[in-house]
């Protein structure tokens, strides 16, 4: 079987300037954080992000966009990335919000060849704008139109060299129904193996749809550096009292 | 146990709601805190959006796993008998009329079961994340939040004002002075916490409400 495996030069000529990306993360976490950092070395610029939430500053997505090289982002929430926010607000990154379950079921639909899918998450608000309504047995839905992208980034713990991807936990979330969804899909992964290694109900998402794998030269699984300030915050904050317990 | 009052006291009159083994998903914050205060014999399934059935308790940080994260990103651990799910398969839960309960804090709730928690045009602009899905497919909505603004405005209102999460899908609304049940025809006044009086909720309250028959006390 062709091996899929791919340097991190390699799997960024595939990303270039001006393509819609979607990036799949929660909250930067679980991200491509390598080919990301690629991206930035490479200058990747005026990106159509797609992406659950807008990253970190300093994780994911995040950093893309604090180097403003994101020009839009279809998204369901910004709030861990204050950067994203201004940059809304200053009217330099145009933001679409959508509520989370829709997000998902627009990204299946465009890897799974459907039109689109009738939901009844945002009737009454001002998600309705400029979408159809249909009622079917008397029940009011939104018709929401499929999502995908020029390219894929995906995060898996594991792969074979014919492309088989395996997540571990919630590594899962977004990473597996994005792999359907774009032209090219390039996984960033921790750990390579044989084919034959992965057994076939071990495996999430099948060699056939997925391009490129990349594998992680770095730390494999790194410390989010939120976990990493708020564990710091926290010791010192025992540390404070233990000295103070001391004293007394 | 002393008399319970604020927000731990919206959070304790919450968890009365859920029975053992409801399929619920509990926000950050407050309604997270409802946990605390579950009645003896009461477990729940705690639902977490990034896909987790059985979200458990914070890891110790030398515990944490960078591949296991709840709905904030923040380190989660999961019980036995829990499992993980795609994100998709996840948001099945929530539209498909799978989970119990939710409870939501809010800027504003209205008389007629709307919502709106998710936006203040031009100021405040996060996004609406899972709020919206659950506003449209979990059996029963229940809002926890102050009575009023720090201004003292009522958030219980006639009308929201500010854009909408959902429309006509609360179904209870419990603040630190009263528990309303929101109903095809209004909002009842069910019961007081400790010290209110009908009269005091009157005049803090926006909403045309009806009093049951019999007002219990909030604890």
């Amino acid at each position: 079987m062709k091996s899929k495996v791919a340097t991190k030069e390699a799997a960024l000529e595939k990303i270039q300037d001006g393509q819609t990306i979607m990036f799949g993360d929660w909250h930067g976490e679980l991200s491509a954080e390598e080919l990301i950092t690629g991206m930035l070395e490479k200058g990747v610029k005026d990106i159509d992000a797609i992406a659950v939430s807008g990253g970190m500053p300093d994780q994911g997505l995040g950093r893309l966009i604090n180097e403003h090289r994101v020009k839009s982002l279809i998204t369901t929430h910004i709030g861990l990335n204050p950067v994203a926010g201004q940059q809304m607000f200053a009217g330099e990154l145009a933001v679409e919000f959508v509520p989370q379950g829709t997000f998902a079921e627009r990204i299946r639909c465009g890897g799974a060849g459907l039109g689109g899918v009738l939901t009844p998450t945002g009737i009454g608000t001002d998600v309705e704008r400029g979408k159809q309504r249909l009622i079917i047995d008397g029940k009011e839905y939104l018709l929401e139109l499929p999502l995908r992208a020029d390219v894929a980034l995906i995060k898996a713990a594991k792969a074979d060299t014919a492309g088989n991807l395996q997540f571990r936990l919630t590594g899962r979330a977004t990473n597996s129904y994005m792999a359907f969804a774009a032209d090219t899909v390039i996984a960033e992964v921790e750990e390579l193996v044989e084919v034959g290694e992965l057994g076939p109900d071990e495996i999430d998402v099948p060699a056939p749809i997925v391009d490129m794998v990349y594998v992680r030269q770095g730390e494999k699984k790194p410390i989010c550096p939120m976990w990493q300030r708020a564990r710091a915050k926290a010791e010192a904050k025992a540390a404070a009292k233990a000295a103070e317990g001391g004293k007394q | 146990m002393a008399e319970l009052t604020g927000r731990a006291l919206i959070a304790a009159r919450c968890a009365k709601f859920f029975k053992d083994g409801d399929f619920v998903n509990l926000g950050i914050g407050l309604p997270l805190m409802c946990v605390n205060y579950l009645p003896e014999g009461v477990e729940l399934w705690m639902e977490a959006e990034i896909g987790i059935v059985g979200c458990g308790a914070s890891p110790a940080w030398d515990d944490v796993d960078p591949d296991l994260i709840d709905a904030g990103g923040q380190p989660a651990s999961v019980i036995p008998g829990g499992s993980v799910c795609d994100h998709a398969t996840s948001f099945a839960f929530i539209r498909g009329g799978h989970i119990d309960a939710t409870v939501l804090g809010t800027l504003q709730v209205d008389q007629e079961g709307n919502i709106a928690n998710w936006t203040i045009p031009g100021k405040m602009a996060p996004g609406m994340g899972g709020a919206m899905d659950l506003c449209a497919g979990v059996k029963k909505i229940i809002v926890a939040t102050d009575h009023c603004e720090k201004s003292g405005a009522s958030k219980i209102l006639k009308k929201c004002t500010l854009p909408l999460t959902g429309a006509r899908c609360v179904t209870d609304i419990v603040t630190e002075r009263c528990y309303f049940e929101v109903t095809p025809t209004g909002l009842v006044l069910r019961e007081l916490a400790p010290g209110y009086t009908v009269d005091d909720i009157r005049a803090c309250t926006e909403a045309d409400f009806t009093v049951a028959d019999e007002v219990g006390v909030m604890a």
